[in-house]
């Protein structure tokens, strides 16, 4: 422990379980959501997209919908003009990155399937939603770019006025880093006399699915135009407005009310908000959208979507020599907020917390003619560890070795912190033996090792796998200045203030913006530790840039590490400036101040106040220290000088049933080192729901288009989120080596069941048929695929599942029944 | 989503309910529980003009015991379905099925007789009431009539109800004391089965007697695996020697290919779902 030189010394609420005080309004929904918002005279629209992956607009009809009742309005992009604005790329990963114009409603082409043709403005949301039906546009189909590998090689070109789907290509390399040696050389020798595992690995394109779909309003009749909107990121989304809009940055004010979840999918800056605000002001009113499920699922943006070949090279006992990664990232149709530099969050991560002496990382990122891709749950990480936490399985069963000992051969030392890895980064803190001894014996090893033996010499039908995921990952995004070396579009500072309210309350303004997240009870834990004042009497103000003018919003597990200590500082410059106020008052020197649970005491005797007896002095100000102004407000701006690097150790035993593919899990340990732990119960939800969205992308999720450029996994039905039913009691527990980059010792967590789950469950499903013959299975880990895999049909390569959507609301084919009464089923 | 607007009635008896049918035409819709209805509704899939619920016709729900027969009422909730000790006792295949139809509030709000009448071949009632030989009672204006359950399901979300009737009740032929077990092959809890085999089985001395079986989306319907119950007739209940008989289950079906899997790998499953199926109903 070295940070609690800083701390007071009382600490009652920080490592409380204190159950979320946001919680009772969100859980019984009777709280601000956007849709929820209903002002004066407010009209909604509606929009008609396009059922082609690429295609000419050719022509527009409104005249039906314009006839059709209570429409006020019927717009295309050409109608609108410049006044839409501009969609904006903040990351160009390279100076040359090709980058497709993005506007809001395209004018006179297509190029991705739900994209925005027109929007319908009518006084209710339903009858905006059947005047849309009515729009008559006419498409000229034009050939789509859909496979990522195909697009690589600009055989159908995404955006013909390009010329190249290539975006950016971007590289990193030991040697020309001096971080480490030559990466050809390590595996020329490891070719000579040592094993090289090559592999290639799909990263499924995934679906975010919030739980609260997008909405927007706006209202231009104030002096301020104020957009209210379902998002991540009110803060980037005003500083783009403006700077895309012409309208000046203070005459926009973005509200985030509550956010019903994001996990990436609302760090975006949508069509769908520029156009409500485009209209709005076009109209004068205020103006709503709300997109249905549907909506979202087809075009909220996507994440992952990546081939990745990784070249690992190590000698004969497996200690590793060099990795090399080759990536190819599926951008979509166009180049998003983030989204061409997710792909590069990983380059730092492959060589996840082992001592690789040569490296390489060289990604290309492709235009193609879908929905455009940006952060999902980890963005970036989750597929850097995938790739490095299979290979280093694959090498253990090359060896012949126990995968956790070629692990531990690998890895730093705990001694050997802080450590700078061969991709240029300083892990700050860590302890990888201690983690995994505690999973090791938590999970019962050695026993479901010894199972695995009796059930594979039996030839049982039902064999058992064993995963492992030893990972880290660089959280709290982010230091501003290595952001900008990276060309990214913004710093990543965050800002915080403390109000001391005249009855003794303490209001804290943050610029984070939970969507979810539990802020407000994990903040007000730290202030009233901070301050001396009690849990119930904090109240935590976001996500409105009128009261929280400053901030960077949240994503990237950076709430707590990054707004938490800035949150830190403002709270001890109250304590700094309340101090010569109880001198005054106590009538002592303020030397002889101090300052223990809430109370200034003067040193020696038992004369004292309390925090807040000297906010309501100050209030009244009639008597307080000569030269000093009459409050104690104070804020603070926090850039860290790294990230941090949360790690863990994660196994995973999965039962395979060799008769029909079908997986089940069996037992999921895992032991986090997140540093100090400010709110158990959050942390062990974020755990929980971490893993459910890294095992759904091992075992359930896909976002699968046709060969026309169709989401077809474009409903629940086939897009398969799993359910409370689908999951199981996973066993969680921590070890502790803080962070040195905060005062708090604090490390992100927002992200990490995610980032570590995948590989593990996928290590497993392979250790259980590895003896079988199996390799690799590809995710998600379909029955069909691994009973193909199993069966050595296809070893569950990607051609194992047809692109069609189930019967049950697809109306080419599953809606007959109910559309045509004359051949029955008319009865559901 | 909105669904597009449509007139809305909600008769209290069955002739009502076929006056508004006959008046409307094929304008109308009917609702059961809603449960496929609804979503069709919102995603703008169909837009009837008008929808007739059937939900305030008390007559068409419930649960009876009518001599050789259970008797379930169109519109009685699966919920009230799988908790009746009737339908446990006598159709204790409907009962399996039923307990792991969708989720819990598609149970308490879908009705037996509307997803019967929708005819989703993934639809888990429609192998139970087709290896128990279920009839459908059917209203129409000129009475009612039964259809046996071999000549009710006609095609993809197709039935042998006309566009002018409405399925009353299902009168399932008591089957009791056998074995019963619904073998359902999903990947996530709430998706509709892959495959799924209904399995009835009736054990004398250790051995089969008799043998029903039913499969759930390996074809356009509900089909019935009749060469299976054939060949099962005689065999030992235990797995080596139903083995053989379940190998046929395949035979003669026509399972989609989707995102869950191709058709070859549904015809496998049905082989080894069907085993497991009867070998637990003859256990159990």
């Amino acid at each position: 422990m070295t940070t609690t030189q800083d701390r007071p010394a009382v600490a009652k609420e920080i490592g409380q379980e204190r159950r979320r005080k946001e919680d009772q309004r969100l859980i019984t929904g009777r709280t601000r959501w956007t849709d929820n918002i209903v002002l004066p005279g407010m009209l909604h629209m509606a929009m008609v997209r396009s059922p082609f992956a690429h295609a000419k607009i050719t022509s527009i009809d409104k005249s039906a919908a314009e006839a059709s009742p209570n429409v006020v309005s019927v717009l295309t992009g050409a109608d609108l003009g410049e006044s839409q604005g501009v969609l904006i790329n903040a990351w160009a990963i390279t100076t040359d990155q090709v980058t497709p114009t993005h506007l809001p409603c395209p004018i006179d082409k297509v190029s991705f399937a739900g994209e925005i043709v027109a929007v319908v403005v009518a006084r209710t949301q339903a009858e905006a939603r059947d005047a849309a039906e009515l729009v008559d546009v006419e498409y000229e189909e034009l050939p789509a770019a859909l496979d990522l590998k195909k697009s690589a090689n600009d055989e159908v070109l995404a955006h013909p006025d390009l010329g190249t789907n290539k975006s950016a290509f971007w590289k990193f390399d030991s040697l020309e880093a001096g971080t480490g040696s030559s990466i050809d050389e390590a595996i020329e020798k490891a070719r000579t006399d040592g094993v090289v595992i090559e592999r290639e690995y799909r990263q499924q394109r995934l679906i975010p699915a919030f739980m609260e779909p997008r909405s927007t309003v706006v209202d231009p009749t104030g002096e301020q135009i104020t957009m209210w909107s379902a998002t991540q990121v009110p803060h980037i989304l005003r500083f783009a407005l403006a700077a895309t809009t012409g309208v000046s940055e203070s005459k926009i004010r973005v509200i985030a009310p509550d956010v019903g979840g994001g996990f990436g999918g609302k760090l975006q800056t949508t069509p769908e908000e520029w156009l409500t605000f485009a209209i709005a002001n076009r109209l004068g009113k205020p103006v709503k959208f709300t997109e249905t499920r549907s909506e979202s699922l087809m075009v909220a943006h996507h994440g992952r979507d990546q081939w990745q070949k990784l070249t690992l090279a190590a000698d004969k006992e497996g200690n590793v020599l060099g990795l090399k990664v080759d990536l190819l990232a599926d951008l979509g149709a166009y180049v998003s907020l983030v989204g061409g530099g997710v792909p590069v969050l990983g380059a730092f991560m492959f060589n996840a917390i082992y001592k690789f002496p040569a490296y390489q990382f060289n990604c290309q990122t492709v235009l193609t003619n879908k929905t455009w891709t940006d952060a999902y749950r980890g963005a970036g990480r989750p597929e850097a560890t995938f790739g490095i936490e299979r290979m280093m399985s694959e090498l253990a069963a090359e060896l012949d070795m126990d995968p956790l000992e070629l692990r531990e051969k690998n890895w730093i030392k705990h001694e050997e912190f802080p450590f700078t890895t061969v991709a240029g980064l300083e892990y700050d803190t860590g302890n990888y033996e201690a983690a995994t001894a505690l999973a090791r014996e938590m999970f019962g090893y050695d026993d479901l090792r010894a199972e695995q033996k009796r059930r594979r010499d039996a030839g049982d039908k039902v064999q058992l796998g064993i995963g492992i995921s030893t990972f880290t990952e660089m959280c709290g995004l982010a230091p501003s200045r290595v952001l900008g070396q990276l060309n990214y579009g913004a710093g990543g500072w965050e800002h915080a203030s403390v109000r001391m309210l005249a009855t003794g309350k303490v209001e804290v303004v943050t610029g984070a913006s939970a969507h979810g997240q539990g802020h407000e009870t994990a903040f007000s834990q730290i202030v009233a530790d901070r301050l001396g004042v009690a849990f119930d009497d904090v109240e935590v103000l976001h996500g409105d840039t009128q009261i929280a003018h400053k901030g960077l919003d949240t994503y990237g597990s950076r709430s707590l590490v990054v707004g938490g200590e800035a949150l830190v500082k403002a709270a001890d410059k109250v304590v700094e400036k309340a101090k010569p106020v109880a001198a005054h008052l106590l009538e002592a020197s303020v030397d002889d101040i101090e300052f223990e649970g809430g109370r200034f005491t003067v040193r020696g005797t038992d004369q004292g106040l309390a925090i807040g007896e000297i906010a309501a002095a100050m209030f009244s100000a009639h008597d307080y220290p000569e030269g000093m102004e009459p409050s104690l407000d104070s804020e603070a701006t926090f850039d860290p000088v790294n990230f941090n690097y949360p790690h863990g150790t994660h196994l995973c035993a999965m039962e395979v049933d060799t008769e029909t593919g079908a997986v089940k899990m069996r037992k999921y340990v895992c032991v986090d080192d997140i540093g100090t732990v400010i709110n158990p119960l959050i942390v062990s939800g974020q755990i929980h729901g971490g893993l459910v969205q890294g095992i759904a992308q091992a075992l359930w999720e896909e976002a699968v288009y046709d060969d026309a450029g169709t989401l077809v996994s474009g409903s629940f039905v086939d897009y398969l989120l799993p359910t409370a039913a689908d999951t199981m009691n996973y066993e969680i527990d921590h070890t502790s080596t803080p962070s040195i980059t905060n005062t708090l010792g604090t490390k992100g967590v927002g992200e990490a069941g995610t980032i570590a789950s995948t590989p593990a469950v996928v290590n497993a499903v392979v250790d259980a048929v590895r003896h079988l013959g199996v390799n690799d299975i590809q995710m998600p880990c379909t029955p069909e695929r691994v009973w193909k895999a199993v069966n050595g049909v296809g070893a569950g390569g990607e051609a194992s599942t047809e692109g069609a959507a189930a019967a049950h609301f697809d109306p080419a084919t599953g809606m007959e029944g109910t559309t045509d009464r004359t051949t029955g089923g008319t009865q559901a | 989503m909105i669904p597009a607007p449509f007139e809305y009635l909600a008769p209290t008896t069955v002739e009502d309910a076929l006056a508004a049918l006959a008046e409307h035409g094929e304008d109308a819709k009917i609702l059961g529980g809603g449960q496929s209805l609804l979503p069709v509704l919102r995603m703008r899939l169909n837009a009837p003009e008008m929808v007739i619920d059937l939900g305030k016709i008390e007559s068409i729900r419930g649960i009876r015991d009518d001599g050789d027969a259970i008797v379930i009422g169109a519109m009685t909730t699966h919920a009230a379905v799988g908790s009746d000790p009737l339908v446990a006792e006598h159709a204790a295949l409907v009962s399996r099925a039923v307990d792991h139809l969708a989720d819990a509030q598609i149970r308490h709000r879908g009705t037996f007789g509307g997803a019967l009448a929708h005819a989703d071949p993934a639809g888990d009632l429609g192998a139970p009431a087709l290896a128990l030989g279920a009839q459908f009672v059917i209203a129409g204006p000129g009475g009612t009539r039964t259809v046996a359950a071999d000549d009710f399901f006609i095609d993809l979300f197709e039935t042998a109800i006309g566009e002018d009737e409405i399925l009353t009740e299902v009168r399932i032929p008591k089957h009791t004391g056998w074995g019963a077990h619904y073998e359902k092959f999903v990947r996530v809890a709430h998706q509709w089965p892959i495959v799924a085999v209904a399995a009835a089985v009736r054990v004398e001395g250790g051995v089969i007697a008799e043998a029903r079986v039913g499969l759930t989306n390996m074809g356009n319907t509900p089909l019935r695996a009749r060469s299976v119950e054939e060949a099962l007739v005689g065999v030992q209940a235990t797995e080596d020697a139903v083995r053989e008989a379940a190998g046929k289950a395949a035979d003669g079906t026509n399972p989609p290919s989707d995102l869950n899997g191709q058709a070859s790998y549904r015809k496998h499953l049905a082989t080894v779902l069907t085993r497991r199926a009867v070998v637990t109903a003859a256990g159990g």
